[in-house]
């Protein structure tokens, strides 16, 4: 394994190197290959295209009335009257701005926490020698396995009786402990030249000072793809929130969205739309991070 | 590669570190690594220690939500209760039968769509785009588009149905359809990050691979066959794992889509947990349950880690 996994990744978005073309293959697998290269991609455009269709298809109902997506499938396709009255009515509804809210709150607080904690703990295995290293480590391996959303009616509990429930410190403290960033970080910090350090170490910097402004400094695009990927791991956190959070102000996204089902009813179109402004920042996010936020999933695979 | 660069001779830094002035002692040495990785720790004993901890105690006793403290000593029964109840038995069968369901299409649809992708230079965008995008997205949005397209009588997959002459099925509201309806939504929703993880894979395998056995006239078929599925072994190894660590924990898909319905058939093991815990207040009986599903994936999950450790030595 590479020092970084992070850093071993990147050839995921990097457009890769045309395949260099031996003209000493034969005729015959040359013909293969061509006719090879077409099925696959007329195969992989269709798979695509149909990957496409339940977003689209939200799309598209989510900008007809409600009376129109209540007629059903063939009607919302032949509409020819797109509205964004669905949207201007959750808009203005309010609701949606709480979750958002919510979700917003918990979601970057758990993201600084576990970035700050779990870089400092990270810190601490790359570069220190201490006893009960090796009982820290496999403590985090342990942790790594362990499935959270099993523990929820123990968290819930425990939430319970410090008096945390329809708090969002209930949604922000069970999340922080993110075992894996402590992994990520240490796998970055390790491949590090240690050259500064050894020179700050010489004026008489301390651990801290090394951490802070020299690591940290260096450390870009581990942080980086640390804070995507805790950001949206909490923001899609159902299970969690749904049972601590039960007044309707402070809700998340998606435990908003698991009421609109109920308390929409038939109000179809509006339902869709809601489902698509719950998934609108990760859209947006997507769009602005794709690259970090896929080397980063890969590189966590991989290694996790 | 990078393994013909030639040996420049450069001024290496000395071996051996100066000797230091003053030798901290052992302690002073060691409390700063202490104090780095007190306030990860702290959250870890809380809120992963802590909650184990408790889950195994509650399970040995009658303890319920209404009442506070862990109520009175019970043994094994609730062990006895959960593993004997008819519904814990049929949420773990819908448990196992989401993963069966799933695992292959996931595994084997990312495998086909990474190795076609890996064929394709321009629009990877694309492809990372419609395969991808889905699984960012909040469980609750994917549960609403996919309720939406199952609709009964007015849903898109029925106008589908319809086209090819077929008659329509009300997918979610079907006992033994149900979780197909599920499972589809899943792999629709799950997929971009197995064909990710195969497209990390695949970079890794080096061109002159494939030019060699294009030389020696193996067909694209050949290639796969021999060459591309072999040298994916690790990384399907890996994605299966996960996958099946990841089915066993499903919750939000079945919550959202049918609550378990109709009737019991969509039960899953987290679902059960949750109801006998929140809505029958039985926390001893739901921490046995829990028990009993944490002991089944921590074992795949070890079976995982040891697989990489040994696949990392060989390697």
């Amino acid at each position: 394994m590479a020092s970084t996994t992070i850093q071993k990744t990147p050839g995921i978005s990097a457009a890769a190197p045309p395949p260099a073309r031996s003209g000493s293959g034969g005729g015959r697998v040359q013909q293969d290959s061509r006719s090879f290269t077409i099925i696959s991609r007329v195969l992989l455009i269709f798979f695509a295209l149909l990957w496409l269709v339940p977003t689209l298809w939200a799309i598209r109902t989510s900008l007809v009335s409600n009376a129109t997506a209540s007629l059903g499938a063939s009607a919302v396709l032949t509409d020819t009257s797109p509205t964004l009255h669905s949207y201007s009515v959750l808009l203005q509804s309010g609701d949606i701005w709480n979750w958002y809210m919510s979700s917003a709150i918990t979601s970057v607080a758990t993201v600084a926490l576990t970035v700050l904690f779990a870089s400092m703990a990270g810190f601490a295995l790359s570069r220190m020698v201490f006893r009960g290293r090796k009982v820290v480590f496999i403590l985090m391996i342990i942790g790594i396995m362990v499935p959270t959303q099993v523990l929820v009616v123990p968290i819930f509990r425990e939430l319970s009786a410090m008096h945390l429930l329809n708090t969002y410190w209930s949604v922000i403290l069970p999340q922080v402990p993110a075992v894996i960033a402590v992994f990520i970080f240490k796998q970055f910090f390790d491949g590090l030249p240690k050259e500064y350090e050894e020179s700050a170490r010489i004026d008489g910097a301390g651990f801290w000072r090394i951490y802070w402004s020299i690591i940290l400094p260096l450390s870009r695009p581990v942080l980086s793809a640390v804070s995507i990927l805790t950001f949206v791991t909490v923001w899609n956190n159902l299970i969690l929130p749904l049972f601590t959070l039960s007044n309707p102000k402070l809700m998340t996204i998606p435990v908003g969205l698991a009421t609109v089902q109920g308390s929409y009813g038939q109000r179809l179109a509006d339902i869709q739309a809601s489902a698509i402004l719950g998934a609108l920042p990760l859209i947006i996010i997507y769009f602005f991070f794709q690259r970090r936020i896929i080397e980063g999933v890969a590189g966590v695979g991989v290694k996790g | 590669m990078t393994t013909e660069t030639p040996s420049l001779p450069r001024t290496r830094p000395p071996a051996t570190s100066p000797p230091r002035a003053e030798a901290p002692t052992a302690v002073e040495r060691e409390r700063p690594a202490w104090l780095f990785l007190a306030p990860f720790s702290i959250m870890y004993l809380l809120f992963l220690v802590g909650p184990t901890i408790y889950m195994i105690v509650a399970s040995l006793y009658n303890t319920s939500l209404v009442k506070s403290g862990l109520g009175t000593f019970a043994g094994l029964s609730n062990y006895v209760e959960v593993l004997g109840r008819p519904d814990f038995q049929s949420a773990m069968g819908h448990t196992v039968l989401f993963t069966v369901l799933t695992t292959p299409p996931l595994v084997i649809l990312a495998f086909v769509f990474a190795v076609l992708a890996n064929r394709i230079r321009r629009g990877q965008w694309f492809f990372r785009l419609a395969f991808f995008l889905p699984f960012v997205l909040p469980s609750a949005s994917i549960a609403l588009i996919w309720v939406f397209i199952f609709m009964p009588d007015t849903g898109l997959l029925n106008l589908v149905q319809g086209w090819l002459g077929m008659t329509p099925s009300a997918v979610l509201a079907d006992p033994n359809w149900a979780m197909w309806g599920i499972a589809a939504a899943t792999v629709w929703w799950t997929i971009g990050i197995n064909f990710v993880l195969y497209l990390a894979g695949l970079q890794d395998v080096p061109r002159e691979v494939y030019e060699a056995a294009a030389i020696d006239g193996a067909s694209p078929w050949q290639q796969i066959r021999y060459l591309t599925i072999p040298l994916l072994g690790r990384t399907t190894t890996l994605v299966v794992l996960l996958q099946i660590i990841a089915s066993l924990k499903i919750f939000d898909q079945v919550f959202l889509m049918t609550s378990g319905g109709p009737g019991q058939a969509t039960q899953v093991a987290l679902t059960f947990i949750a109801g006998v815990g929140f809505t029958d207040n039985r926390i001893g009986v739901a921490s046995a349950a829990s028990v009993v599903l944490f002991v089944v994936i921590m074992l795949i999950a070890a079976a995982r880690q040891g697989l990489t450790r040994f696949q990392n030595a060989r390697a």
